[in-house]
């Protein structure tokens, strides 16, 4: 099966689609046929609901459904990591209780690893769980955790040994967000959106086989996680959009992004839109200005070349490499895009620039970009920080000098900041 | 040109950072700018009355000061520092420096000492739907019956449209040049609009005209000569304004990483921040000289003046939002938020971006009057 060509992979997934599509099915039993055929996940093991292809053929899958009119598995969110983590990770029961609900989007997930004190550096997590009668008690806070109002499950990254340097100490959880112990405060960004969230955690209860990575191993589990996210944040990435069609497929496909994915909204315009920026030029009458022209044409050249990066990293994994720290060669550049596009938008929106809601171009997308790129460069690892992975993990430059790896966690100085 | 400031301007720069201080803190921005008017009528009171700023580049009689465009820059760059919410851009740098160009001394007479003193909240209508801010742009015509003017058409951004008592604007005459008029807000077919506005701190109005009597101000054929000394003054002050937001989030940020801990230390001990941080200081000092050498040149009457000026604007406004941008990443997560200032700033770089005109226009304009 890893040995199809694109082309066969092509054919098979129209072949299933013409016998199988049915827009008046609901949208879960809709998934759980397509989950079961394993083109919901082609890139998942075979044994686990998948066909075992690498994951760039996973795109193709999902083209071709697109290009069918018909609705893939959930992907949007932290959902994609929550599997991705648990089928490298996870326990057999993990995979059994999850990657289902995972693919046909019935469960959200969401990512438990910032607090106030610790954001880059993840691994000065202060989040305590402690084992008490044969479970673990949880702790702490938890802040900028996207769609925590909506989850169902969080991966939790928790201090299990406060003796131990800061990165033996932690260990990964699957915690389960609909209990009392935890608190979910929306927190408003500078977009207007509230997609992010403050978590207390008071007393909150993880059974022990909840517990995904060995004890003091939860560092390698997270690093399993981020570089998912990293590698999902690249040139390649596409959103969910609704399809306006009558069947009730649609209405319950059209709905999941109206509420479950309402804190992703906004995440197509934090990346710049590069695709509107003709379309907008032309709307505003500028797109024959020289000026403006070269300026399209350099953001359309950067996003393309980090397009093709991000794609050459996807064959190198299909050629069985799974994803390393090049991924963070994709989140940077996306962040250079998506600054650039920010900038030549303005430069052709003009005096509309200053406008916002539906007073700016688009019903308030154009301003919606202004105010969304800056998120880029600070979710899922700042640049500073992808900065610091390639150049010390991929170029192997000598390692900054470090003092808080060194000596017990409860001994390195930490702060409090929100 | 001179390159300091005299102590008189010093002394006169801190008593309005302590009055800005006082009475334009964080949380008070915040609350205006999600409220209805905009502005404190009370600071206004205060400013106008207190610290005489609507009175300060106005001549002496007409109820003015008499200051230069060097002391007027210095109140805005205090006010884009303090980001003030107040209508003070628009009424005192906008609508009286027109007046003050283009009106006659009988006209100055009767409009002036109102602003001087707050009384009366100005603005200046010159952009219309296609956002230009040059001559070239203004169709909006004028037409006569008699010596009663009417006008025809639409302006568009004007700056505290909704709130300002007394319309300044720009229009074309049936002669082909460019008149200044004033309107009062009760004239006939005046209808305002306000527009949403991206920065909520600096609210904007559509304001349609139909067939609205109004005043010619000074001559028929001045109009071109007295709105292009008034388009200086405002973007040198607009240069001013930006230099001073950009300082302060640069301050903001520099006090925030000193302050952050990760990996044990402080985040502003990592090279790389304090080299960012270095950056970002020869960026705000070179807005800084940019911007005041703009106000310089329009007090020294110098030939290249609006060359200079349009430097400034260019130069300070690509300044001001890479100093935003790099706040809110030193910020980090936080810097996301709503709650969080540095977003407010950022905010007002973004707009000011292309207020009055944007870099590329400004370079042009600039390298069409270098005279060097
Ligand atoms: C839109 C959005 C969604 C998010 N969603 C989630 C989520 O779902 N779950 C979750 O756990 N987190 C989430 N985050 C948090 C995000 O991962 C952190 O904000 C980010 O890692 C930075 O951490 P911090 O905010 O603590 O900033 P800090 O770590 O305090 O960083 C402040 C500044 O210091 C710099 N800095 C820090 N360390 C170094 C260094 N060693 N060298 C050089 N510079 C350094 C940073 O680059 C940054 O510029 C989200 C953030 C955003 C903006």
């Amino acid at each position: 099966m890893t040995d199809m060509t694109e082309q066969q992979v092509r054919e098979e997934v129209r072949a299933f689609l013409k016998a199988n599509w049915d827009p008046n099915l609901s949208l879960v039993a809709w998934r759980n046929i397509l989950v079961d055929s394993g083109w919901g996940a082609p890139h998942y093991p075979k044994e686990w609901l998948g066909k075992g292809l690498p994951a760039a053929m996973s795109l193709v899958v999902d083209e071709e459904i697109r290009e069918f009119g018909a609705v893939g598995a959930a992907k949007m969110g932290i959902r994609t990591l929550a599997g991705a983590t648990i089928l490298a990770h996870g326990s057999d029961l993990h995979k059994q209780t999850y990657l289902r609900g995972i693919l046909t989007g019935q469960e959200t997930w969401c990512q438990l690893f910032s607090e106030p004190g610790s954001g880059s550096d993840l691994a000065g997590a202060a989040t305590r769980a402690d084992f008490k009668d044969g479970k673990w008690i949880i702790n702490g806070q938890k802040v900028w955790t996207t769609s925590a109002h909506h989850a169902d499950f969080g991966l939790l990254l928790a201090r299990t040994d406060w003796d131990a340097v800061k990165h033996k100490g932690l260990t990964y959880f699957i915690i389960d967000m609909r209990q009392p112990g935890i608190d979910v405060n929306q927190l408003k960004q500078m977009n207007g959106h509230a997609s992010f969230n403050q978590v207390f955690i008071t007393d909150a209860v993880i059974e022990e086989d909840m517990r995904v990575s060995e004890l003091g191993e939860g560092w390698k589990v997270a690093t399993t996680t981020l570089m998912h996210e990293r590698r999902g944040a690249d040139g390649a990435r596409r959103y969910d959009a609704k399809i306006e069609r009558p069947e009730q497929l649609y209405q319950e496909y059209n709905e999941e992004i109206d509420h479950q994915l309402a804190p992703y909204i906004w995440y197509p315009q934090r990346t710049g839109r590069v695709d509107l920026l003709i379309e907008h030029a032309k709307a505003e009458g500028r797109y024959e200005e020289p000026a403006i022209r070269q300026e399209i044409a350099k953001v359309l050249s950067m996003a393309k070349a980090a397009e093709w990066t991000a794609r050459r990293a996807h064959a190198a994994q299909n050629l069985g490499k799974p994803p390393g720290p090049e991924g963070s060669i994709g989140k940077l550049a996306a962040s250079h895009v998506a600054r650039a596009a920010n900038r030549v938008h303005t430069m052709i929106a003009g005096a509309n620039a200053m406008l916002t809601g539906s007073d700016s171009w688009m019903d308030g997308t154009i301003a919606e970009i202004l105010v969304s790129t800056p998120a880029i460069s600070i979710a899922g690892g700042t640049d500073e920080i992808q900065r610091n992975i390639i150049s010390e993990r991929v170029l192997k430059m000598p390692k900054e000098m470090r003092t808080d790896t060194d000596r017990p966690f409860r001994e390195v100085p930490r702060n409090q900041v929100g | 040109m001179q390159f300091s400031f005299s102590a008189e301007q010093e002394e006169f720069r801190s008593v309005i950072r302590r009055f800005l201080e006082a009475k334009s803190p964080t949380a008070d921005v915040r609350k205006l700018m999600e409220g209805e008017v905009g502005y404190d009528p009370a600071v206004w009171k205060s400013l106008s009355n207190d610290l005489g700023l609507t009175a300060l580049h106005i001549p002496e009689e007409y109820g003015g000061a008499g200051f230069g465009v060097t002391e007027l820059a210095i109140a805005t760059e205090e006010m884009g520092r303090a980001l003030l919410c107040a209508p003070f851009f628009a009424s005192s740098v906008m609508a009286a420096t027109a007046i003050v160009h283009a009106a006659s001394d009988e006209q100055k007479a009767a409009l002036l000492p109102d602003i001087a003193s707050g009384e009366t909240i100005a603005t200046l209508a010159v952009a219309e739907p296609n956002g230009g801010w040059d001559a070239g742009s203004i169709k909006m015509s004028a037409t006569t019956a008699g010596d009663v003017y009417r006008l025809h058409g639409t302006k568009s951004y004007v700056l505290d449209g909704m709130t300002a008592g007394l319309i300044v604007l720009a229009a074309r005459l049936a002669n082909g040049h460019l008149g200044l008029f004033s309107v009062a807000d009760t004239s006939d077919g005046v209808k305002r609009t306000p527009l949403k506005s991206m920065d909520p701190t600096r609210r904007l109005a559509r304001i349609d005209f139909d067939n609205t009597p109004a005043m010619l101000l000074g001559s028929a054929d001045g109009g071109e000569a007295a709105y292009a000394k008034t388009f200086n003054t405002m973007v040198a002050c607009l240069a001013c304004e930006m230099a001073g937001g950009a300082e302060r989030l640069r301050e903001d940020s520099l006090e925030y990483v000193n302050m952050r801990v990760q990996f044990g230390r402080n985040i502003a001990s990592f090279q790389v921040t304090k080299h960012k941080a270095a950056d970002m200081l020869l960026d705000v000092e070179m807005a800084k000289s940019a911007a005041y050498a703009a106000a310089a040149a329009l007090d020294d009457g110098d030939a290249d003046a609006s060359a200079v000026v349009s430097l400034a604007k260019a130069s300070v406004s690509e300044t001001y939002i890479q100093t935003a941008i790099h706040a809110v990443q030193m910020h980090g997560g936080i810097g996301f938020t709503y709650d969080n200032d540095t977003q407010m700033w950022f905010k007002r770089a973004k707009a000011s971006e292309v207020f009055l005109g944007d870099a590329n226009w400004h370079r042009e304009r600039m390298l069409q009057n270098w005279s060097a």
